[in-house]
């Protein structure tokens, strides 16, 4: 495999977690994923890991926490149906603090909704999914390069925090082919005293989530919790496009970031102050970052390929300093440059005629 | 007798929580006699189900990992495909393994995974107290059926051990019960030949145990037995189903 190349989403994210050191993967074929379980398929056997098509969504993370119980960096990935189906197993996996990653390839729902992209797994990705106080870190790329940065980083991030780490992606992501530079294969893989590997001569381990009485069970919650405010603390991640001098500030990650990209630029040339906020982790999202920087705009518009989800954590950052407005397609419909640029130019009409009333 | 009280390397010294006259204490230690006489505990995995059994993590001497009602052999699965040269076995009730957990077990033999699953049937939902469970017998009263099961309404005993026998990727496979000293020396040498299998990597192997419920069944311990004797070796008919180092059909 050549370090630099043309490559498919799906299949650039299956190469980089390989490079990346995952040694097993179990899935499920569900469209728009299916790249992925075909690329590990064929590749997984050359590096002496393990593959296994499993017989359902369920049986597939719950391989993916027996291996990666066993200490062995694993993955496993889905579109959104199925994702819904790995949540029972995804709760176990955080509470017992089994590192792995989760690829969600995301398509429209609710229901079995169709197969072309969507934005509609925010709130499940990001708010927990299954049942109990738990969440996911979760990384949404835009482009297949930071597709292929963030598989790559992403086991480390698992490994660090003993805590599944979600890929969030759509359809768009998994299907469009771009230029990679591939990471180089990772050589030093933390060690993992934790595992259950046999104990040997040891004293044996035990990987549980059942906390039967309930000051044991509100302790490991106040555990869980002081990892997810270290992540708040140390992981958030996110791209300024533009905002600088910005008075309307659009925010949106993944897929629906790079065509607001496009928007910010068209606005820009005709003279319009507007720029990008996109946050690439979702959880911990970047609700300081987004709130220091709306203290100086005037509106925002949150863009989502869904009815609204990113949009209420939005508001939550920007706590009443701007209005903030939200624009979605949604079900399979992508929204176009040109539909954004009208919401932009419209809201930037709405700001100066404020500033008439201000004068 | 010395060895009824010999320690055991594979069992901890944690008390069994279980009700007086449940036979799962006499099935654990069974797995821990076969691990320590066959020096696998360093290298063994064990996966607790849920269920009455689902502190075995606490009782078994080795490396344990828990998992979710029904999917024990996909966390099995997950294990032994990236460490084949470890010993990995879960141990399961009839509610957990023959109910919700159907589509795993069935598609792990099927896959004839190097794995050993110790399967517990006392024909009832012991932990949430006392429901019908797959293997519940036509008549017999549980709290949600209060009136017998039965067949018209809601089904049959559920065979799944016959079921399990048809598939190619099985190694070991027998039916074993612990309601007299003479069954359960039968039992041990199942559980013995079922870890063979796994060693040997001839496939799935499964030893289902025919199990007492007192508490539930509102038996006293020895009528308990007596109804394992009498009704449920009826329905559930002790035998090996099939063992990878000679054709058998008893």
């Amino acid at each position: 495999m050549p370090k630099f190349g043309l490559m498919k989403g799906n299949e650039a994210i299956a190469e980089a977690a390989l490079r990346a050191g995952c040694r097993a993967y179990f899935g499920y074929p569900i469209t728009p994923q299916n790249e992925i379980p075909s690329y590990m398929a064929a590749n997984m056997g050359l590096h002496g890991g393990a593959f296994v098509q499993a017989e359902s969504e369920v049986a597939a993370i719950n391989m993916v926490y027996g291996a990666a119980g066993a200490g062995v960096r694993t993955m496993t990935s889905s579109s959104s149906p199925g994702i819904s189906l790995k949540q029972e197993g995804l709760s176990y996996i955080a509470c017992a603090e089994v590192p792995c990653v989760i690829v969600n390839m995301m398509r429209s729902g609710p229901g079995l909704g169709g197969i072309l992209p969507a934005q509609g797994d925010y709130f499940q990705a990001t708010k927990g999914g299954g049942h109990g106080d738990y969440r996911l870190m979760v990384l949404a790329p835009s482009t297949v390069q930071e597709a292929v940065d963030l598989t790559y980083t992403s086991f480390a991030l698992a490994d660090k925090y003993r805590n599944p780490v979600m890929i969030l992606g759509d359809g768009l992501l998994g299907q469009m082919m771009e230029p990679v530079t591939l990471p180089e294969p990772i050589s030093d893989l933390p060690s993992k005293p934790w595992a259950t590997t046999g104990c040997q001569g040891g004293t044996p381990r035990i990987i549980n989530s059942l906390y039967i009485e309930a000051d044991a069970m509100e302790t490991r919650l106040h555990h869980l919790y002081r990892k997810y405010s270290q992540m708040q603390r140390e992981e958030v991640r996110f791209e300024l496009y533009q905002t600088q001098d910005a008075e309307v500030l659009i925010t949106a990650y993944g897929s629906t970031a790079r065509i607001a990209k496009t928007a910010v630029d068209r606005a820009r040339s005709n003279g319009i102050p507007v720029g990008l906020f996109r946050p690439i982790t979702l959880y911990p999202f970047p609700t300081e970052q987004l709130h220091g920087i709306c203290t100086h705009v005037e509106r925002v518009l949150c863009v989502e390929m869904s009815m609204g989800q990113m949009v209420e954590d939005v508001r939550l950052a920007v706590n009443g300093a701007c209005p903030v407005q939200f624009f979605g397609r949604a079900g399979g419909a992508v929204p176009s440059p040109s539909e954004i640029t009208a919401q932009i130019e419209s809201m930037w009409a709405e700001v100066n005629a404020q500033k008439e009333v201000n004068r | 007798m010395n060895t009824a009280t010999a320690n055991i390397n594979s069992l901890t010294d944690k008390p069994f929580h279980y009700c007086p006259g449940c036979t799962h204490g006499i099935a654990h230690r069974l797995v821990a006699e076969a691990l320590d006489e066959m020096d696998l505990r360093g290298k063994a995995i064990g996966i607790a189900s849920v269920g009455c059994s689902v502190f075995a993590y606490e009782y078994f001497n080795c490396d344990m990992q828990q998992a979710a009602h029904g999917r024990a052999p996909a966390v099995a699965t997950g294990i032994k495909r990236v460490l084949p040269d470890r010993f990995v076995f879960t141990y399961q009730g009839d509610g957990d393994l023959a109910s919700i957990g159907t589509s795993e077990v069935v598609h792990a033999a099927n896959r004839g995974e190097n794995i050993t699953v110790v399967f517990i049937n006392n024909a009832v939902y012991g932990m949430t107290g006392g429901q019908m469970a797959p293997t519940t017998l036509l008549g017999q009263n549980t709290t949600t059926t209060p009136m017998g099961r039965d067949r018209l309404v809601h089904g049959y005993p559920l065979p799944l051990s016959e079921m399990l026998a048809a598939l190619p990727g099985v190694g070991y496979l027998a039916r074993v019960s612990l309601h007299s000293p003479a069954r359960v020396r039968q039992a041990k040498v199942a559980m013995s030949k079922a870890f063979s299998c796994q060693i040997q990597r001839k496939g799935f192997s499964l030893v289902e145990i025919l199990s007492t419920c007192p508490t539930n069944w509102g038996l006293d311990p020895v009528s308990a037995l007596r109804f394992v004797e009498d009704k449920m070796t009826k329905q559930f008919p002790l035998q090996v189903f099939k063992d990878f180092d000679q054709e058998v059909n008893e």
